[in-house]
Parts: structure tokens; sequence; C-alpha cells
């Protein structure tokens, strides 16, 4: 495409067909404590 | 829903719903503000002046070719998704206040500096044992469990945390777990012995330190009223090194008195660390280093300007992570765990010295929020399901917002704390936290343009 570049595609779509195996790391385990933060946890079921 | 944005000259265009992320040239990014609106012929109407009606028309035309598969503009499904409606509940994560006791005094502790505002207590490793069998008992089918030393201050209680870790080794084979163990620490009580026990049992580890010299010492002293920051930096860094760099954090807040705080995140890279995390302070407005919405313009700057050197150090190869600006695009969390955010209260419980249950380490204390009793087995199931029906269709805030599969509906305690309901979320937190996700989305195209 000449006007639009998409540098990721249908990941939320995709990733509800195999989701909510609920093994991927607690948000405020991480290093916040105070600050919701879900997006940037890794998937552990890849 | 569409979201879109420019930062440092790059035009993003985030569909919310399937998750895509656009960069768009300016014509595309003029367009979609009609796109919903108006007729092909009225845009190019409203455009001819600027751009050609071919650019114009072949514009409209990738913008439709998006649409139609899905990437633009895409409908929200998710509600009546089969991997949502049959989610069960079940508890995978315990902060375990393994001491209501610290041994330095923070302004800004939400534990009232350290005691929760009850007695200033440690865990005995009777109830540590009793919470790690009431985790590995209600943890259903997950085999990935977390328990995190939180305090206070762990460290003044580190032989229990020994004997918790050796109770949880031993019993999480019994029922084919895996417990990852973390501890939050201000690194005052360091030393060679902990940190090596540390470094072989500790899955992650959160050290906490604000930044420059001065503002740490100002918010983070002694009982003595001694600032703490020459007695950590070293076994901060010591410990970050024992650890090859990887599997922590060094963690700070940022308040009123360091809205400039992009200078602390590279104060502390600039230190050596290389996982940073400095987060707003949350706090009632009557104190004097609360953030207020009128400081946002300075946050906001602050986070381009953090954004702009994440990606210039990034590009000489001396990367750093920050950790509010971590978004994998392609292999991040599902939708599910997005709709249903942090999981306090229902996935993730915070367990207090005297074995009482609360939905987070930022509940505790408020007798209203006590859910239960690792002695006892005591749980009450109503407030447990309160809590974990607290997700982003439930926030009517949310369901309007762009941000939503990113924050997960945000904090429930800061949105109790503010509006005294779990499922008002609080607004400053989510304005800080649209602009760290813009900004964090801003270093992923720029990255991907140069190629790194």
């Amino acid at each position: 495409m000449k006007h639009i570049k998409t540098l990721s595609g249908a990941t939320l779509a995709n990733s509800a067909a195999k989701g909510g195996c609920g093994e991927c790391q607690t948000s405020c385990q991480s290093a916040c404590k105070t600050s919701c933060t879900v997006a940037n946890q890794e998937c552990e079921n890849k | 829903m569409i979201h879109k944005f420019n930062q440092v000259n790059k035009n993003i265009v985030i569909d919310v719903n399937s998750g895509a992320v656009h960069v768009v040239d300016p014509l595309v990014y003029r367009i979609l503000d009609y796109y919903s609106i108006k007729s092909d012929l009225e845009i190019i109407g409203l455009l001819q002046e600027e751009y050609t009606v071919e650019d114009i028309q072949e514009a409209l035309e990738e913008i439709n070719t998006l649409k139609n598969e899905g990437l633009l503009f895409s409908e929200e499904r998710y509600l009546e998704h089969e991997s949502f409606k049959n989610k069960q509940p079940v508890v995978k994560a315990l902060c375990l206040h393994i001491s209501h006791d610290c041994n330095i005094r923070c302004k800004y502790c939400f534990a009232s500096q350290g005691d929760f505002k009850g007695q200033r207590t440690l865990m005995d490793l009777e109830v540590g044992k009793k919470a790690i069998d009431f985790l590995l008992e209600n943890s259903g089918k997950r085999r990935n469990l977390e328990v995190d030393f939180f305090g206070g201050e762990p460290l003044m209680n580190f032989d229990v945390v020994k004997d918790i870790v050796k109770y949880g080794r031993g019993r999480e084979k019994e029922f084919n777990k895996e417990i990852r163990f973390t501890m939050t620490t201000n690194g005052v009580l360091l030393n060679d012995e902990n940190m090596k026990f540390i470094n072989e049992e500790m899955y992650n580890v959160v050290l906490s330190i604000d930044g420059r010299e001065d503002i740490n010492d100002h918010m983070r002293y002694t009982i003595n009223g001694q600032g703490t920051y020459e007695v950590i930096v070293p076994k901060l860094l010591k410990m970050a090194e024992l650890r090859g760099h990887k599997n922590y954090y060094v963690r700070g807040t940022f308040t009123k008195f360091n809205l400039d705080f992009s200078n602390d995140v590279l104060h502390l890279v600039d230190l050596g660390f290389k996982n940073v995390s400095v987060e707003p302070v949350v706090a009632a407005p009557q104190h004097d280093y609360a953030i207020g919405e009128e400081d946002l313009p300075t946050v906001f700057k602050h986070y381009e300007i953090l954004a702009e050197e994440y990606v210039k150090r990034t590009k000489e190869g001396n990367p750093f992570l920050f950790f509010h600006f971590m978004i994998d695009l392609n292999q991040g969390p599902c939708i599910i765990k997005r709709i249903v955010g942090c999981g306090a209260g229902a996935e993730y419980l915070a367990v207090t010295p005297e074995g009482e249950l609360y939905p987070c380490h930022q509940f505790v204390g408020n007798t209203d929020f006590m859910i239960g009793n690792v002695m006892d087995k005591s749980f009450k199931k109503e407030l447990y399901y309160t809590f974990a029906e607290a997700h982003v269709y439930n926030k009517e805030k949310c369901n309007e917002c762009w941000a939503k599969f990113y924050c997960s509906g945000g904090c429930h305690a800061n949105a109790y704390h503010f509006n005294k309901d779990i499922n008002v979320p609080y607004n400053i937190g989510c304005e800080m936290e649209k602009k760290r996700i813009e900004s964090a989305l801003m270093i992923q195209a720029k990255l991907a343009e140069e190629g790194v």
C-alpha cells in the first residue's frame, strides 16, 4: 500500500481462538504495584 | 472504533477491536476524520484543494481494503465469544505481606509507611504455609502460580521467606504446579547471603528506587530521616549484576516534585540498570506530592522525551527496558486476558501477616474488603465474584475508550480510592496510561521504520 503501512494485523481477533488459559503473569506481580498495565505481559501459550 | 494520534511526526491509527496498528500518511490521517460520516464524494470535495483527486481515491481504496479485511473499523465480537463466556476465575497469584513493618519511611507509601494502618507485625511460617496451601488448592488447572513477597519490607522477615519458599517447593510437586516466587524490596537489607538466595529462588525481583539522589531521598528516607540512595545504589547494582540484568526491575515512583521523571528514568539507566519502571504516584489531592490534572501536560511531555530517548538508545545499540513502553504487538496477552484485566480480587489476592485475604495489596487494611482468611479457610464468594466481574465490559467509561484492551480497565484499587466504585476508573491514571500506550506505539513505529 502507498498510503498505509500496517505494523501489526488482527492480533486480538486471532488471539480469541485459543485465549483465556490464564497461565500468563499477573500484571501487578511483574513491576507495577499501583498502575495496572496488562498489554505488556507476555503470552505463555504462544 | 479507531483511535488516531500523531507523535514525533508519526501518524498512527489503532483499530481497537482487531488490535491492528497502522502508520498512515497525512492524507489518510485527514480522511479518517470524515470517513465514517461523509460520502467519498464529500471527502474528495473537502480535500481536493490540498490533494489530487487521484491520490484521495487511492487512499480511500486502501482504507476500504483494510476495512474489508477486518483491520479498520472492525466490529466488537468478544462478549459473545466462547472463550470469554466460559472463563472460570481461579486464584493463581498471591501477594504475601510477609512483613507489615518497614525499615524506611516513604512519604507516599500506600501501606501507611509499612504497617497498613495496623500493628507492625511479621507473618509467621504457619500463616505462610496456609497461604501456599490455599493457593495450591484454589488454583484449579492453572499450572503457573505466583507468590510475591511484599511488605512493608520483606527482608525484615527473611528467615520466614526462606522457609515458605522451601515449603512451596515441596508442595508444588504434589500438585504438579510451578510456583514463581518474586520479591519487592527497598534494598536496604540486601547482603551477599540473601542476594544469593533471591537470585536462585526468585523468578523476578523488584528493587525500589525513585531515581536521582535528591529526588529519591526527598521521598524515601530512613527512620532517622537519612536518605536511602547512597546505601541502596551499590546493593541494587550488585543484585542486577548477579541476575545478569534479567528478571528484575528497579522501580520508582514519581510525584509532583519530579514531573520531569524522564530524567530519573535515564539516571537509573545511566547508573547501569537495564530494566526500569517508574510510575506516577497515586495520592489523594490534599497531599502536596499528588499529581493533579494540571500536571498532565508536563507528564505527557516527559513520556514523549523518554520515548524519543528510548528509540535513540535502541538504535545506538544501547537499549534499556521501560516497563510501561513494553508492548509486543504480535505476541502480547490474548483478548480474554485484556478484557478480564489485572485479576485483583479474583485471580490475585493479598494475604496479611494474620492470614486475612484482601482483593489486592492496595485494599489491605480496609476491612470492608476482607475477603476471607487462610487460617480458617473462610472465603466470601460474593465479594470474590464482584471483583471477578469487574472487567472492561462492566466499566461504562471503558466501553467508550480506545485504550480498553491495553490497560484492561485499569486498577480497581485506584478506582475505589478515587470514586468509591471499582467499576469507575481513576481519570488521571487513565490519561497517563493512554499517553504511555501512544508513546509505546510510536516507539514501535519508529523502530520498524528504521528496521531495528
